[in-house]
C-alpha cells in the first residue's frame, strides 16, 4: 500500500533531503596519484585567464604563478582564500597545499577595466566530483517534485477568464 | 489553499493605505536614482568604483532577485522611482487625488495590450546588457531614458501604461512575482460583483483607479498587479486585502495564459541561462563579443543570443510538449499545452536567475561600502569605508548554495509540470519529456556555474 496524504508529503520531502544530505556527505574518492609539487602558470590579460581552468591533485603542493600581460591583475581563489597581485609584465607567486577536492572559482581581485567583475577562471582539485554530486541532487529534486505533486484533476476548459485587460 | 490575511491587522492596513510611508520610500529611492544618474555621468569611469554600477547592478539587483521578488513579489513596483515623475505630472498631484493633471489620458492601443512589446524591450536591453552593466555612463543614460520614456507615455496614455506594457524590468518582476508568498486579492468576489460603481477601477476621492489597469475583482495572478495599494484605499467595503499564501499559488493551469505570457517564461529562462554562460562561464570570447557593441563579433553574439533565447529554448520546450502529447495521447493542441505548462517553468527560471545572481552579487558586494562613502568620486570618506578593500562574501557557500537553489527550483518545476500534465489529461507521459528538458537545462546551468 502506498502512503497518502501527509505521510506521502513527508516521505516525498524527507527522503530526497535525506538522500541529498547523503550525496553531499559521502566522502570524496581517494586520489589516484600521490601528492606532488606542481607549478601552475596563469597569464592574465584583457579580462581573461589563460588557461581559464587549471587542475591539480588533492594534496599537491601548488605554486601558482600569475603573470599580468597588460595591466595590474589579481587572483583570488574562492574556498582557499589564496590571493596574489601581479603588476604589468611581472610575475607574482604563492604556494599552497590543495587539500580540498572540488572546483573553485579564481576571481580577479584588482579592478582592471570594465569587464573586471566577470574575469574568472577555475581551479579543479581532483578527484573532483562536484558536478556529479550536483547532477545527482538535481535528479533527486525531480523525483521529489514528482512525488510531491498533488493528485491530478482533469480540466478540459481551454481558457478560463484571465486578468482584466481593459 | 490556506491564506492568512495580513491586512486583518489594523496596523498593517493603516500602514498600507496611508500614502505617507509609501511616498517616503519613493522619495528616498527617487533621490537615489538622481544620485545614480549623476554618478553615472560625472563619477569614475571604472565600474567597480562607480556608485551607479555598484548600487544598481550589484546592490539593487541582488536585493531584487534574492529577496524582493521571491518573498514580496511586485513590492518593488510599488516604490519604483522610474515612473514617478510621469505619474505625478499625469495626476497633477504627488499624494491623493486633487484637481486635473496633465496629459491626453488616451487608452493604450488595443493591438499592444499584451506582453509582446515588453518581451521585445527585454530582449533589446539584454543585447546591450554587458556594456550597460559595466559602463557607468550607459547605465545613467539607460535609466534617464527610461524615466523620460515613462514621462512621455504618461503624458499621452492613461494610468501606468509604461509599467504595464513597456518596462522590461516590470515584465521580469511580474512573471516571477507569481512565485511569491504574498498577494493582493479581494476577500469576497460576490461583494465586488454587486458593487456597481467599481471605485477600485474608476477611482474615488480616497484614491486613484487601478493604475495598472486591473480590475481587482478578477485578479487571479500577481503578474499585472503593481501592489500600489490604490484599491485598498478606494474600496468602500475594505474588501481588498493582502494575503500571505503558499508560495507559487498562481502557478496552476486554471489561470488562462496567453502565448505572450508563455513566451515570456521561456524567454526569461533562456536569458538566465545565456547570461550565466556569457558572464560567468569559462569562455572569454563571448564576453568580449558581448561588450564590443557594433562589431562583427557582437553581431555574431547577438544572433547567437537571439537564436538561443527566442528560438532554441522555446523550441526545445515546444518539442518536449509535442512529444509528451504524442506519448500520452492527451487531447490538446501543442499551443494550448505549451501555454498551460509554461507556469511550471517559472520556479526554474527564478532559481536560474537567483543562482546566477548569487554567483556574482556576493562576490562583488564589498564594492558597496566604498561607493556609499564617496558616491561621486570626489575624494570623500563620509562613512569611513572609502578605502575598504575588495573581499568576496560567502566564498565558502560556493558552489553549493547555487546548486541548492537550482535543485529547489527544479523540484518545484517538476511538481508543477506533473500537476498540470495531470490536469491536461496527459499524466506522467506528458510530463516526462518536460522533466527531461528541465533537467538538461539545469545541468547546463550547473555546468557553467560550477565548471
Amino acid at each position: 500500500m502506498s502512503p497518502s496524504g501527509p505521510g506521502r508529503r513527508y516521505l516525498a520531502l524527507g527522503l530526497p533531503v535525506l538522500l541529498g544530505t547523503a550525496v553531499l556527505a559521502l566522502p570524496a574518492p581517494r586520489p589516484t596519484a600521490p601528492p606532488r609539487a606542481r607549478t601552475i602558470r596563469i597569464e592574465a590579460r584583457s579580462f581573461e585567464y589563460l588557461p581559464a581552468g587549471v587542475s591539480v591533485g588533492r594534496g599537491d603542493l601548488v605554486t601558482l604563478e600569475l603573470v599580468a600581460l597588460d595591466v595590474v591583475h589579481g587572483a583570488h581563489i574562492d574556498g582557499y582564500g589564496v590571493e596574489l597581485t601581479a603588476d604589468p609584465g611581472q610575475t607574482a607567486r604563492t604556494t599552497f597545499v590543495a587539500d580540498r577536492p572540488g572546483i573553485y572559482r579564481i576571481r580577479c581581485s584588482v579592478p582592471c577595466g570594465p569587464l573586471h567583475p566577470f574575469m574568472s577562471g577555475t581551479l579543479r582539485v581532483d578527484p573532483s566530483d562536484t558536478l556529479l554530486r550536483a547532477a545527482v541532487l538535481a535528479l533527486l529534486a525531480v523525483a521529489a517534485g514528482v512525488f510531491l505533486a498533488a493528485r491530478p484533476k482533469a480540466v478540459t476548459a481551454p481558457r478560463p477568464a484571465r486578468t482584466a485587460r481593459s | 489553499m490556506t491564506r492568512y490575511e495580513l491586512t486583518r491587522s489594523v496596523l498593517v492596513r493603516r500602514l498600507l493605505t496611508s500614502r505617507w510611508p509609501q511616498l517616503g520610500v519613493q522619495l528616498l529611492l527617487l533621490s537615489g536614482l538622481i544620485l545614480v544618474i549623476l554618478a553615472g555621468l560625472l563619477g569614475s569611469p571604472v565600474g567597480n568604483r562607480n556608485f551607479a554600477i555598484v548600487m544598481v547592478w550589484i546592490a539593487w539587483w541582488g536585493a531584487l532577485m534574492l529577496v524582493a521578488v521571491p518573498l514580496f513579489g511586485r513590492l518593488w513596483c510599488s516604490v519604483c522611482p522610474l515612473p514617478l515623475p510621469g505619474e505625478w505630472l499625469q495626476r497633477g498631484a504627488v499624494l491623493g487625488p486633487r484637481g486635473r493633471g496633465l496629459g491626453l489620458q488616451r487608452r493604450w492601443p488595443r493591438i499592444f495590450r499584451s506582453l509582446w512589446l515588453q518581451n521585445g524591450a527585454f530582449v533589446f536591453v539584454a543585447l546591450f546588457s554587458l556594456p550597460v552593466l559595466t559602463q557607468p555612463r550607459l547605465t545613467a543614460v539607460l535609466l534617464a531614458g527610461l524615466v523620460l520614456l515613462a514621462i512621455a507615455v504618461s503624458l499621452v496614455y492613461e494610468r501606468r501604461a509604461f509599467c504595464r506594457y513597456l518596462c522590461p524590468v516590470g515584465g521580469f518582476i511580474g512573471l516571477y512575482a507569481q512565485a511569491a508568498p504574498v498577494e493582493v486579492r479581494v476577500r469576497d468576489a460576490d461583494l465586488c460583483a454587486s458593487h456597481k460603481i467599481k471605485t477600485c477601477y474608476t477611482g474615488s476621492a480616497a484614491g486613484y483607479g487601478c493604475p495598472w489597469q486591473v480590475y481587482p475583482g478578477s485578479l487571479a495572478t500577481n503578474t499585472y498587479c503593481g501592489t500600489c495599494m490604490e484599491c485598498l484605499r478606494t474600496c468602500p467595503h475594505d474588501n481588498v486585502v493582502v494575503n500571505l499564501r503558499p508560495a507559487g499559488a498562481d502557478l496552476s493551469v486554471g489561470r488562462g495564459r496567453g502565448l505572450d505570457e508563455a513566451f515570456k517564461v521561456f524567454l526569461l529562462l533562456g536569458s538566465g541561462l545565456a547570461y550565466a554562460a556569457v558572464l560567468l562561464g569559462p569562455w572569454s570570447a563571448p564576453r568580449a563579443a558581448a561588450a564590443a557593441v557594433g562589431s562583427t563579433s557582437w553581431l555574431v553574439y547577438a544572433a547567437g543570443f537571439l537564436l538561443f533565447v527566442v528560438v532554441l529554448v522555446p523550441g526545445l520546450l515546444a518539442l518536449a510538449v509535442r512529444l509528451g502529447l504524442h506519448l500520452s495521447r492527451a487531447r490538446s493542441s501543442v499551443t494550448h499545452a505549451l501555454r498551460a505548462l509554461s507556469p511550471a517553468f517559472v520556479p526554474l527560471g527564478l532559481a536560474a536567475w537567483m543562482a546566477f545572481s548569487l554567483s556574482f552579487v556576493l562576490a562583488n558586494l564589498s564594492y558597496v561600502p566604498p561607493v556609499l562613502s564617496d558616491p561621486l568620486n570626489l575624494g570623500w570618506n563620509t562613512l569611513g569605508t572609502a578605502a575598504m578593500a575588495w573581499s568576496p562574501y560567502g566564498a565558502g557557500l560556493f558552489p553549493w548554495l547555487p546548486i541548492a537553489v537550482l535543485s529547489a527550483g527544479l523540484a518545484w518545476t517538476s511538481r508543477r509540470a506533473r500537476e498540470i500534465a495531470g490536469e491536461l489529461g496527459g499524466g506522467v507521459r506528458l510530463a516526462l519529456p518536460v522533466w527531461i528538458v528541465a533537467f538538461v537545462l539545469t545541468i547546463g546551468l550547473l555546468w557553467t556555474l560550477v565548471g
